[in-house]
């Protein structure tokens, strides 16, 4: 490229982003009050679109200039719905909890008076002298946020929020690059790829710059099917342009034309907000023929999955763009050489791509700096379960999972104890207290038995039944198995009958060897990924929790007392009041009469262990109690 | 021409032909159910055919594995033998062993390879988990039995292939079968009765009724 074209393409730019900033200082400098909510998909669930409408009802009645914006999500899924205020003179304020009534408060208390209804609030948004900040809480101090950093505070919908703010100057800087010099400065920063698997970035986007067919395509993969997992979602919701300004990136690298987001169906806000990005990209000549004139041509295309798991793989997320039924392949090839249309196909999921521009922007070297050597970089965790602070987190690779849970999660709900740590879904495994100090990054977590996955990270308490949650897990692969290769389609189905027959005291000791057993050979013999990892879950409950297994085969006993058919309810007499009758009012099935002393009992034979009883016992007394086995409830004297 | 060695003898080869051809051509039997020679691409949906290769680590699925010149091939090492013969396992205990009443009896391909393996068809290490899918007796000429199917895919490849594509899947997981279209009646969607997956079918799921 010519110093004059470079010149040009910069010069393009140069005018989208005056504009941008320009934009960006009004709404940063107006001296009107300004009202961020957060209408991400975590938001709306919680009643966030309610929250919205009433502060635009109660600006127009009020005839208050105030402005309003939507952002994504801020990360705090725990708090939902998240206001922020800023008011001229004051530092912005995070509100948790909102409701159309706290709204309202909000309104007449603060943006009419001068109340900041402190009651409400979560924190201050920066550093002040007047009001407690966020930042101060321990989850400030470990993360890093680099993926998450636009995330709830610019306007999805605004592209010149995110121009203002850096974007696109990575895409700018790369038109004026070879593709070879991307490929190693990616290769620098140490990049690996943010579905799970780690594959190194920079040596994928080589092969696929090295392969000669064209046309060549770029995919980007948001199908992200893990129960408890958000990531994908929180980020094409939040900050779509990052993914798209990646994926030109990635275009222009290995000479495509033509890009495809494949999103699934099941998330429709990340959908329409990433074709408002695309359009508005478009309109302005970011996307689309002649790139900021630099003869540079690439369109990107949103295809809705049908919500099969499956196609988070990339040979089935492939066949089904196909129009082909779903299905894996057996690689190689890989997609890099021969993928989509069987022309080479640059697959990655959206977490690597919206990386990309952050580390062309910087640098090679400030990525590599960050986390681990072997695994650079930050994590980004949906943090779910029995942990106070759930919510999207990003924290250094390296960081370990004691700080992940105890500060940035805040510890466990209720004061219970921790058990176990559920890491990358339904292809992840459980880790125990022991591995707490596990500083986490690709190799470690594999190493344990467990994986990166794509960031899904559940809690576990005292009251989990490993058992349980190995079946849930693999209930769900079992499910989600395409069915073309025996031993997935199968072997799971096996697992999870063995697994069921556990959880109901139906198990032996020779079900265990032949569990653990069937788990390997499922894990050896899989063709994909899905197949491969299945049985991970249960791989490591076996490894971490066998004591939990054998009392439930020994003994019939559930120690978390969790599975239904090991456990009883009983009511300890010597707690029961004689004049209460809370529990007998609430049980749906009548199982519970007083005796002579007017002690209540319940009769197992009717008792359908729906546990009412237990949550309607008033706490004073707490005579509901769980036992496992049911045979140690005393006879009926 | 490559010269590789499988099981200690020495065989040639076609530059990039499957190790598992290699192998049948030269009189050695790999167990196989979903290899069909001449498809563009490998199925790898039995799981059958593992081979151990001197110098890789795990073990890798004959029907996809390229000869190179100097391979050296075992297929039947301990590691071998122990994944296959679960794997086959798998397969027998949602398979309704009903030969007596199978229009494929003496045919099967799932009775040569428990033969071949030494394992009894009433395998009782694992659970029964037969399906209970409604049988398509619709068609004159053919009986669609989804419950007998091991899902090897050769009728719906061999269906395709001669233009038809009558087949094709239903489901997914343990509920995965052979179908048809919308799920109608096979005299429904254009099979004309060629009888050509019944030929290939392994066993009795696709059968002629003549």
């Amino acid at each position: 490229m010519t110093a004059k074209a470079s010149a040009d393409i910069a010069r393009a730019f140069h005018k989208l982003r005056v504009q941008a900033r320009k934009e960006w200082q009004a709404l940063k400098d107006s001296p009107k009050p300004q009202i961020f909510v957060g209408t991400a998909t975590c938001g709306r669930a919680a009643g966030a679109l309610e929250v919205r409408d009433t502060f635009r009802k109660l600006l127009a009645e009020g005839d208050i200039d105030a402005i309003l914006t939507e952002v994504g999500c801020m990360g705090y899924c725990y708090a939902e719905p998240l206001v922020v205020i800023a008011k001229p003179g004051r530092p912005p304020i995070g509100y948790g909890y909102v409701t159309p009534g706290v709204a309202e408060r909000l309104v007449k208390d603060f943006l009419l008076a001068d109340d900041p209804c402190l009651e409400f609030a979560l924190g201050a948004m920066e550093e002040n002298e007047l009001i407690p900040s966020i930042l101060d809480q321990p989850r400030f101090k470990y993360e890093t946020r680099v993926l998450l950093h636009h995330c709830g505070s610019i306007d999805p919908e605004n592209l010149n929020h995110y121009i203002a703010n850096g974007g696109y100057e990575a895409l700018t800087k790369a038109l004026g690059l070879s593709p070879q010099q991307i490929v190693e400065e990616i290769s620098r920063s140490g990049l690996r790829g943010r579905g799970g698997a780690g594959f190194p970035t920079g040596r994928k986007w080589q092969i696929c710059l090295a392969a000669p067919e064209t046309p060549k395509y770029v995919i980007g993969n948001a199908d992200e099917g893990d129960p408890g997992a958000f990531m994908d979602r929180a980020i094409l919701e939040s900050t779509p342009h990052s993914v798209l300004e990646g994926m030109a990136i990635a275009g222009y690298v290995i000479g495509a034309e033509r890009g495809y987001l494949y999103v699934r169906a099941e998330y429709p806000l990340a959908v329409a907000r990433a074709e408002t990005a695309i359009r508005q990209a478009r309109e302005a000549g970011l996307l689309g023929e002649n790139i900021l004139g630099s003869g540079f041509s690439f369109d990107i295309e949103v295809f809705c999955g049908s919500g099969a798991f499956v196609c988070g793989e990339e040979t089935a997320l492939i066949s089904s763009m196909e129009g082909r039924p779903g299905m894996p392949h057996h690689r190689p090839p890989f997609p890099a050489t021969r993928g989509l249309w069987s022309k080479p196909t640059l697959i990655n999921n959206v977490k690597t791509l919206a990386l990309v521009p952050h580390i062309l922007r910087r640098s090679a070297q400030w990525h590599a700096s960050l986390g681990t050597p072997a695994s650079p970089g930050t994590a980004v965790f949906a943090l779910a379960g029995k942990v106070v602070n759930t919510g999207l987190v990003e924290v250094p690779m390296g960081t370990t999972l004691r700080q992940l849970i105890f500060e940035v999660g805040g510890g466990i709900a209720k004061g219970k104890r921790f058990k176990a740590v559920q890491i990358g879904g339904p292809s992840g495994g459980c880790l125990p207290e022991g591995c707490l100090d596990l500083p986490i990054d690709f190799d470690r977590l594999s190493q344990s038995g467990a994986m990166m996955g794509s960031g899904g990270m559940v809690v576990l308490d005292e009251d989990d039944c490993m058992v349980e949650v190995a079946r849930y897990f693999l209930d769900f692969t079992q499910r989600e198995s395409c069915g073309k290769c025996t031993p997935c389609r199968l072997g799971t189905k096996q697992m999870l009958a063995i697994l069921e027959d556990i959880t109901r005291g139906r198990g032996t000791l020779a079900d265990l060897a032949l569990l653990k057993e069937l788990a390997e050979v499922v894990r050896a013999a899989s063709l994909c990924g899905l197949g491969k990892t299945a049985p991970n879950p249960v791989l490591t409950t076996l490894r971490y929790f066998e004591d939990e297994y054998i009392a439930h085969v020994t003994e019939g006993r559930c120690p978390a007392l969790m599975c239904h058919d090991l456990i009883a309810y009983y009511i300890l007499p010597e707690r029961c009041e004689r004049s209460c009758d809370a529990c007998v009012g609430s049980c749906a099935v009548e199982a519970i009469s007083p005796n002579r002393k007017r002690i209540k009992v319940i009769d197992q034979a009717k008792c359908v262990k729906c546990g009412t009883c237990l949550q309607s016992c008033p706490p004073q007394y707490s005579a509901v109690v769980r036992v496992s086995p049911p045979s140690l409830v005393p006879a009926e004297r | 021409m490559v010269r590789l060695t499988i099981d200690g003898k020495e065989v040639q080869a076609r530059q990039g032909e499957k190790v598992l051809w290699a192998a049948l051509d030269n009189g050695i039997y790999i167990p196989h159910l979903c290899a069909i020679r001449g498809a563009e691409e490998p199925h790898a949906g039995c799981r059958l055919c593992f081979v151990e290769i001197e110098g890789r680590d795990g073990l890798v699925t004959a029907c996809t594995e390229p000869a190179v010149g100097g391979m050296v091939v075992h297929t039947s090492t301990e590691r071998v033998k122990r994944i296959v013969a679960t794997v086959f396992e798998l397969l027998l205990a949602s398979h309704p062993v009903d030969c007596a009443h199978c229009l494929r009896s003496g045919g099967c391909e799932l009775q040569r390879l428990a033969r071949f393996l030494g394992i009894k068809l009433k395998s009782r290490r694992f659970r029964q988990l037969v399906r209970e899918f409604p049988i398509d007796d619709s068609h004159p000429a053919i009986l669609l039995d989804p419950n007998k199917c091991i899902l090897c895919h050769r009728c719906i490849w061999t269906c395709r292939q001669r233009g038809i594509g009558a087949l094709g899947y239903i489901n997914r997981g343990f509920e995965r079968r052979i179908g048809t279209f919308g799920d109608m009646p096979l005299a429904e969607v254009g099979c004309e009765g060629c009888e050509a997956c019944a030929q290939v079918c392994p066993v009795g799921a696709l059968a002629a009724k003549r």
